[in-house]
């Protein structure tokens, strides 16, 4: 996968440029239980790249790494170009790496157009004071920030609920918002753990749009967890098949589809 | 107009002025309740330990004299120098910023998604240590609390109801004073809340610290944020009941003057903590006026409790706090 050129345009005409962001030999131990085992594989710029595997095969594990939930135990996180030194969560974010997570992690009590304003709280620098006082350069600020918000939220059409407080939405429209408030952020890397859990097949359909077209729009690179093998052989440029927290498989959708240790993880394999 | 109107119209308004004291205290229970979701059970403390530290920088005290003294045998007090009012309420806000961060660096940083009973039961064991700590470096004798704030009858206010009514009202200028104060403190924090972006960030914190970490908002840096904000509360409700009746180890019980407070206004609702202060102030001075007599008087000690017991009955939630919506 390395001998790919540093820039390649894709079938669709999308542009896929250099390596962003590189796990070199990630080793994740939560006391016995090895949850990562040795996995190395790159993200590039522009890719929608896949993580898959059967329950418990540690992807959300690696998602966790990546947005630095979770410090690795062993091996490093290569990110433009430089080696990550451990750090907290908020200080990834900051980095421009934003992600949605699995359960819904949203703030219930705030509006939705206030939720899609917390994406953007990495993107103020004016002053406590100055926005207390809601003058000049903070006022600017404010004007464009909402101005992105309200884009995001035009992009994903939840332009009808902006002012709903965000408990009283149905779950899909829940993980919109949530893929809204990671997108106000204008992440270098948008991280997605299973967009589509839970959802029907018309829901998904949707989604899939949203991540393809944020893709497109936007350029953003988006790395996904999703369980739904069909969805995530449709959008993605690239996949890695995680299983027991190994890596069994890294390639475009074709080449996953037909190796052989993926299919025996899927399907089952007799043990003799 | 017959006496007892009168007599109670002045009862009413010296409640209101007592019941924005009890606000203010209330006010910074709210506040880190609706960031943390932590109940301060030292927050009354903090208000004594903040009064009793800006007397001892204007007085120019040593602190921790009594220590140094037992220890190296010296005999210091004073620096012998006074501080202007203005200049030691700053540092002391500065004080209050050094303890909140120790507060969230030696304690709440170890206690990061306990239960709330827990993190409750640590601030019980901070108000113990904040209340001997406040003993060691300033001793435990009653102070002065004089910051040039306005005492005594306000005399306007006498005139003008004697030529009204034929009878003067006798309305405390210090009351007055703590009621503008208090209003101030309000709309600023009403503002920080509403219009910056850490107000937000702690809005968010408040809600889902998941999903605030992964929007970029340091946990940490906001705590340390609230627990300055309740400091200075604290440091502002201290300075008005110090001034008001002196700085002393009764002025960490108001603290639980502001429980019924709360259970009025609700935990999560910083108007709730104002106009549950002024219900208590004016009610219990109402009640002591217009009942008292018949049931031998010092219903002001009880009153509140049972009105805040009616409340958890009837309206648990308070008058502005979030409704408890429980899902099955």
């Amino acid at each position: 996968m390395s001998e790919m050129a540093a820039e390649q345009i894709t079938a669709d005409g999308r542009r896929i440029g250099p390596v962003v962001m590189e796990m070199k030999n990630i080793t994740l131990r939560f006391g016995g239980v090895v949850a990562i085992q040795d996995i190395s594989f790159d993200i590039r710029e522009g890719e929608i790249r896949a993580i898959i595997g059967p329950n418990g095969a540690g992807k959300s594990s690696m998602l966790n790494v990546i947005s630095g939930f979770y410090v690795p135990s062993e091996g490093e996180v290569w990110y433009k170009g430089a080696r990550r030194p451990a750090m907290k969560p908020y200080m990834v974010a900051r980095q421009g790496i934003a992600r949605t997570f699995q359960n819904i992690a949203l703030f219930e009590g705030m509006s939705v157009l206030d939720n899609v304003m917390t994406g953007r709280l990495t993107r103020m620098n004016s002053s406590m004071w100055s926005q207390a006082l809601w003058k000049g350069r903070a006022e600017a600020e404010e004007v464009a920030n909402r101005e992105i918000a309200e884009k995001v939220i035009d992009f994903l059409e939840i332009q009808h609920i902006r002012k709903t407080p965000v408990a009283r939405l149905p779950y899909g429209l829940k993980k919109r918002v949530e893929l809204a408030r990671a997108l106000a952020a204008e992440p270098t890397i948008l991280l997605l753990d299973e967009p589509m859990a839970g959802m029907n097949v018309e829901e998904k359909e949707d989604m899939s749009r949203f991540i393809l077209d944020v893709n497109d729009e936007f350029g953003t690179t988006i790395a996904l967890i999703e369980h739904d093998m069909g969805v995530v052989m449709d959008l993605s440029d690239r996949v890695v098949v995680m299983d027991y927290g190994k890596k069994i498989g890294d390639g475009t959708p074709d080449e996953v589809r037909n190796n052989q240790a993926v299919i025996d993880a899927y399907l089952g394999v007799a043990h003799d | 107009m017959p006496d007892q109107v009168l007599f109670a119209m002045e009862v009413t308004l010296n409640g209101l002025m007592a019941g924005v004291l009890y606000s203010l205290v209330a006010l910074g229970f709210v506040l880190i309740f609706k960031a943390s979701g932590i109940f301060n059970y030292a927050q009354g403390v903090m208000a004594l330990f903040a009064a009793a530290t800006l007397v001892g920088i204007m007085d120019g005290q040593v602190p921790f004299s009594h220590l140094i003294n037992a220890i190296f045998g010296t005999d210091l007090h004073h620096f012998g120098w006074h501080v202007p009012a203005l200049l030691a309420i700053v540092l002391t806000v500065g004080v209050m910023i050094v303890l909140a961060w120790l507060v969230q660096k030696l304690v709440m940083r170890h206690l990061v998604n306990q239960e709330p009973i827990i993190l409750f039961m640590a601030t019980i064991g901070l108000a113990y240590f904040l209340e001997g700590l406040s003993d060691l470096m300033w001793g435990s004798s009653i102070k002065t609390l004089d910051v040039g704030l306005p005492q005594g009858i306000n005399d306007t206010i006498d005139r003008v109801t004697f030529d009204a009514f034929g009878y003067g009202f006798f309305i405390d200028n210090l009351d007055i004073v703590a009621a503008i104060i208090a209003a101030l403190l309000v709309i600023a924090l009403m503002a920080f809340n509403q219009y910056t972006k850490e107000g937000r960030a702690l809005r968010a914190v408040a809600d889902d610290h998941q999903a605030a970490l992964s929007v970029g908002i340091s946990l940490n840096f906001i705590w340390v944020l609230v627990w300055s904000l309740a400091g200075f509360v604290a440091l502002v409700a201290g300075m008005m009941w110090g001034a008001k009746s002196g700085v002393q180890f009764s002025l960490s019980l108001i603290a639980l003057k502001a429980l019924p407070v709360l259970m009025l206004g609700g935990f999560t609702s910083i108007p709730g903590a104002i106009v549950g202060g002024l219900i208590i102030g004016v009610g219990e001075k109402l009640f002591e006026f217009l009942i008292g007599p018949m049931v031998g008087g010092a219903t002001e000690n009880w009153f509140a409790y049972v009105l805040a017991l009616l409340f958890l009955v009837f309206r648990p939630q308070g008058l502005f706090g979030e409704k408890i919506i429980e899902r099955v």
